[in-house]
């Protein structure tokens, strides 16, 4: 009877704060997923997103951003198809990048953010792979020649504090990937984050001493997630 | 029947504790020294370790800390007369589990950066061995009142080694003080915003942040040391280890 009760106590209580704390809960994560887009353009902002207050974010993300879903052909997604892969928001930013990356190739819808910098147009890209523990993932914001990358910001579930982990803690790093170049001349070729250092100016970034396969799941994640928005570059470009 | 009566004003004048005795204060302040949770019982060290690389994080687990031990242990110490003795265990994890998500799910909504952070810690101190420590120790012994201030205490003995680890490795190893605060102070570091820049100044050019303070080692170190200290200068703790 004790036990019953002190169980039924204690599930009524945090069933209650859970319920009173869910919005916030998910307003704080959304937020946190729009910095972290931002953050990938956060040398084209007039101020560092770190210290933006949470309505500036807002106000950034609803006025200069356009977002858009594309399926693996590089076709735009509807909002109710958006909806019907069971994302209840129906926008880009309601993606939940982990659910996708256990689908099938072909089943995934890629999430788009185009950010305008007074006309000049940025696409940010989101890619997500494997590091040495978990998984790791970035944003990666690309000039409108699908090119050059003008910011890059990584996470991570589980990396080592100071080792791995560094690709998301040490800002450098996320630096490094500024003005790196995805094409050689015309053929696709990512860009490498190299042990040992940089041997290509414009493909390669240091890698971290350390921690390699991290770095070697970077390079695989740049590689591979951008490719899957290629339809997508191609078909622009030719317009 | 002369008898009686003579014992049972004394009685009364017993039962009636202070709300701040001698022996009240000693609950509070004796953890933060001669029982020290972290120094002297050595109990708490893996959360000790692992969140105090900031300052911030680890005042707000501090605390989360003393919340939850000092209201497991007051729950704890009204309920100890009905708990059934064979489930005593279950019942302490039950309190605990409940008050640790309580802390969880509030921090989780009004202050993300840090809930992110501490991530999984929070929720060890479910685990955590001065939670379950107190709660079988002092709570099932002792009256509620008596079992908070315990609880406080000992939260607080284990804040204040959490907050100094922090300070040591934030200061050595990020070249920061409070990060992720208002009040942040940007102390060495080889760039203008620091108070010392050590890219232009002579005295300090030589100084680099030092990686290992951020670490979990660092944090090995930094506490032997302060057990070490603590116990040149507190001689009465030589003998009990």
């Amino acid at each position: 009877m004790f036990i019953v009760g002190l169980t039924a106590t204690s599930a009524l209580i945090l069933a209650l704060l859970f319920t009173g704390f869910k919005p916030m809960h998910e307003r704080n994560e959304a937020l946190f997923n729009k910095r972290a887009i931002l953050a990938a353009v956060d040398t084209k902002l007039d101020k560092k997103v770190k210290s933006m207050s949470d309505t500036e974010v807002e106000e950034i993300f609803a006025s200069d951003i356009q977002q858009i879903a594309l399926n693996m052909d590089g076709l735009e997604v509807s909002s109710e198809e958006i909806i019907a892969k069971g994302y209840k928001g129906g926008q880009a930013e309601h993606i939940d990048m982990k659910k996708e990356k256990k689908k099938p190739e072909e089943d995934r819808i890629l999430p788009l953010f185009i950010y305008n910098n007074n006309g000049e147009k940025i696409y940010i890209v989101s890619v997500r792979g494997n590091g040495l523990w978990d998984e790791i993932w970035g944003n990666i914001a690309l000039e409108d020649n699908f090119d050059k990358i003008v910011g890059a910001t990584f996470d991570h579930q589980a990396e080592t504090p100071g080792l791995g982990a560094e690709i998301k803690d040490n800002p450098k790093f996320g630096e490094m990937f500024i003005g790196k170049e995805i094409y050689d001349e015309q053929t696709y070729v990512g860009v490498n984050v190299r042990k040992g250092g940089a041997k290509s100016e414009l493909h390669d970034v240091d890698g971290i001493s350390g921690a390699t396969i991290t770095c070697n799941g970077v390079t695989e994640m740049i590689q591979r997630g951008i490719q899957y928005y290629e339809p997508y570059f191609e078909a622009a470009k030719n317009n | 029947m002369a008898d009686t009566t003579a014992q049972s004003p004394i009685k009364e004048v017993k039962k009636k504790e202070p709300l701040f005795g001698k022996n009240e204060r000693k609950l509070v302040t004796d953890p933060l020294n001669d029982n020290n949770p972290i120094t002297v019982q050595v109990l708490g060290i893996c959360s000790a370790l692992a969140v105090t690389t900031l300052v911030f994080p680890s005042i707000i687990m501090t605390i989360a800390v003393i919340f939850v031990l000092a209201f497991s242990n007051l729950l704890t110490s009204l309920l100890r007369k009905s708990i059934p003795s064979q489930v005593r265990m279950i019942v302490q994890l039950v309190i605990i589990a409940t008050l640790v998500t309580m802390v969880e799910l509030t921090l989780k909504a009004f202050n993300f950066d840090v809930y992110k952070k501490l991530s999984v810690f929070i929720g060890l101190i479910i685990t955590n061995c001065i939670v379950m420590g107190r709660l079988e120790a002092f709570a099932m012994a002792n009256k509620p009142w008596r079992s908070f201030l315990d609880g406080i205490g000992n939260a607080l003995g284990y804040g204040a080694i959490l907050i100094a680890v922090a300070f040591f490795r934030e200061v050595f190893g990020k070249g920061t003080l409070l990060a992720g605060t208002p009040l942040e102070m940007m102390i060495i570091g080889p760039s203008a915003d620091y108070w010392i820049n050590t890219a232009t100044s002579n005295m300090f050019g030589w100084y680099m942040n030092n990686n290992l303070f951020v670490f979990p080692p660092a944090a090995m170190f930094i506490i032997g040391i302060m057990i070490w200290a603590q116990r040149a200068w507190n001689k009465k703790l030589i003998d009990i280890s």
